[in-house]
């Protein structure tokens, strides 16, 4: 479904965003982009949405090669693709319902029809209440959840997720992967970039670590002791590709 | 309709920039409607000036009937006359009186006797005017020739100048009407800036981003044009008795309806393209 090679990004300072990064994500994974700030998560997200093109390498999206990819077709490709993007980009002179409803509009999906898929995924974020507020009234986890919506309404195959639980308390933060964890049982593949190791640990996924824009390790479950995602995830055993690694490294990553 | 609904959301979000965008076409159209009304009477004074006789040959008081119908019949024979009207000197009396009749003391002092009868002439070519006055001015029946030809090369030579201005302050000022809205649209862009930045990460074509901003330059030409349309209308309606009074005789007033709503078609047509312009060359500019 998705598959990196060799892909490296470089600035037009000369820095490397990213260096020789080659993954894949199967179809209906659930896979944690973990890495330190700067490690190069969101440029991943970045050039899977055509956002940005690589220096180098090859994308290949839902067998859609990225970088050949006319950009008449840029638009069909991010319409396959819901977003969650760290600093959520939703639009602060419209309304929730307005954010939300924007992805089908550009579709130009019916109203009625919208109204209908738009109340539907409200409710299942658990914002509609706050259909008619404007972002400003809402809290941060509400706005995640919003912009969550707003990723979902087109029924994506892919969900990218960058650091959907930044700046959320705990609780709030665990909810929010939850309901990914849910969507993702639907179905949808799910990259979640995300900085919070308690995450990472509690829900049994798939890990890729990022450094310095480097592949630092692709962790694996191999062993899910847990059909469904809970906080104790004590006994999970990891297995690491290309090599395993201590439980203290792994806390390096983040 | 959601793109008309973006379009009327933009232009209630920014209404001053709307007002300025408005404001600037409707002097554009306005001026229009004033040229073209000044063209079209100019063109009606010309055919009007054309129509009349163009040499009148007054005869001497002692010249015989047979004696001018000679001369009449000599002059259509050179295939150089469109028409020609015998006026008598009864017929010169009862055009006199009906001239001057506000004026019984002018009325008392003219009978028919001193009135001379007269040839109204005019030529197939405008060109042919100096030798009929000429072939006119070497016959002895004639005592007079008034000539008309200096009016209307004179209204014709001005009605082209006119044209020439008119048409050129109408560029210009298409010209700087296309700038303003470049401008104004290209600010809307710039303010919308995030918002389309997200429009287009969440899927949107470029169209779907470009329609409103298209629409909102068409808008604001149709509202200058009905508007200015609407101003040089009025103004022209309120002004048509003087006008008639100064220009009396000369059938120019009032404009035909069909004129009038012809024009307005034409300046709407005329907005589209313009407001399509700018929107289109703000697009090209501010979205790449």
């Amino acid at each position: 479904m998705i598959r990196l090679h060799k892909v490296s990004k470089q600035f037009r300072t000369g820095v490397f965003a990213l260096s020789d990064i080659s993954f894949e994500v199967e179809k209906g994974e659930f896979v944690f982009l973990v890495g330190p700030t700067g490690s190069g998560k969101t440029t991943i997200f970045r050039l899977l949405t055509r956002e940005a093109l690589p220096t180098t390498g090859e994308i290949v999206v839902d067998n859609w090669d990225i970088i050949k990819l006319p950009v008449s077709k840029v638009s069909h490709l991010r319409k396959k693709i819901g977003v969650v993007f760290q600093d959520l980009k939703l639009l602060m002179d419209r309304t929730i319902f307005e954010n939300i409803v924007l992805p089908l509009e550009v579709s130009n999906i019916k109203t009625i029809d919208a109204k209908i898929i738009v109340e539907e995924i409200m409710e299942k974020v658990g914002i509609l209440a706050h259909r008619d507020k404007f972002p400003i009234q809402l809290s941060g986890g509400e706005l995640q959840r919003a912009a969550l919506a707003r990723s979902l309404t087109l029924s994506p195959d892919i969900l990218l997720a960058d650091e959907p639980t930044g700046n959320l308390d705990q609780v709030t933060a665990f909810e929010i992967v939850k309901l990914l964890s849910e969507i993702n049982q639907k179905g949808t593949t799910i990259i979640m970039a995300t900085h919070n190791k308690d995450i990472v640990k509690t829900f049994s996924k798939r890990i890729i670590s990022l450094n310095k824009g480097q592949l630092a390790k692709d962790t694996t479950i191999s062993h899910y002791s847990l059909k469904s995602d809970n906080i104790d995830a004590g006994n999970k055993k990891l297995e690491t590709k290309p090599k395993p690694e201590k439980k203290k490294e792994e806390d390096e990553d983040f | 309709m959601k793109t008309f609904k973006t379009t009327w959301h933009n232009i209630r979000r920014s209404p001053y920039q709307a007002f300025a965008a408005v404001f600037v076409m409707t002097l554009t159209f306005l001026f229009i409607s004033f040229f073209t009304f000044l063209l079209y009477g100019s063109t009606k004074a010309i055919s009007y000036f054309e129509s009349r006789p163009q040499v009148t040959a007054f005869f001497r008081q002692e010249v015989k009937q047979t004696d001018i119908d000679n001369l009449k019949d000599s002059l259509m024979k050179t295939d150089k006359i469109s028409s020609i009207k015998f006026v008598s000197k009864e017929d010169a009396l009862k055009i006199y009186r009906e001239q001057n009749k506000n004026d019984p003391l002018l009325l008392e002092l003219v009978t028919a006797d001193i009135l001379p009868a007269s040839l109204e002439i005019s030529t197939v070519k405008i060109e042919d005017l100096s030798e009929i006055n000429n072939t006119l001015k070497d016959s002895p029946l004639v005592s007079e020739v008034v000539f008309q030809k200096d009016v209307v090369s004179v209204l014709t030579s001005w009605t082209n100048a006119l044209r020439s201005i008119g048409l050129g302050l109408i560029i210009v000022l298409s010209l700087v009407s296309i700038f303003i809205m470049v401008i104004i649209i290209g600010i809307k862009i710039s303010q919308k800036k995030q918002d389309i930045e997200i429009m287009r990460l969440i899927g949107a074509g470029g169209w779907y981003i470009r329609w409103p901003f298209m629409f909102e330059g068409i808008f604001y030409g149709c509202v200058g044009a009905i508007l200015g349309w609407l101003i040089s209308t009025g103004a022209l309606w309120y002004a048509t008795p003087f006008l008639s009074l100064f220009l009396k005789g000369i059938p120019i007033f009032p404009l035909p309806l069909v004129f009038l709503l012809g024009l307005l078609g034409i300046e709407i047509i005329v907005a589209i393209v313009l407001g399509t312009l700018s929107s289109f060359v703000a697009v090209l500019r501010y979205l790449k």
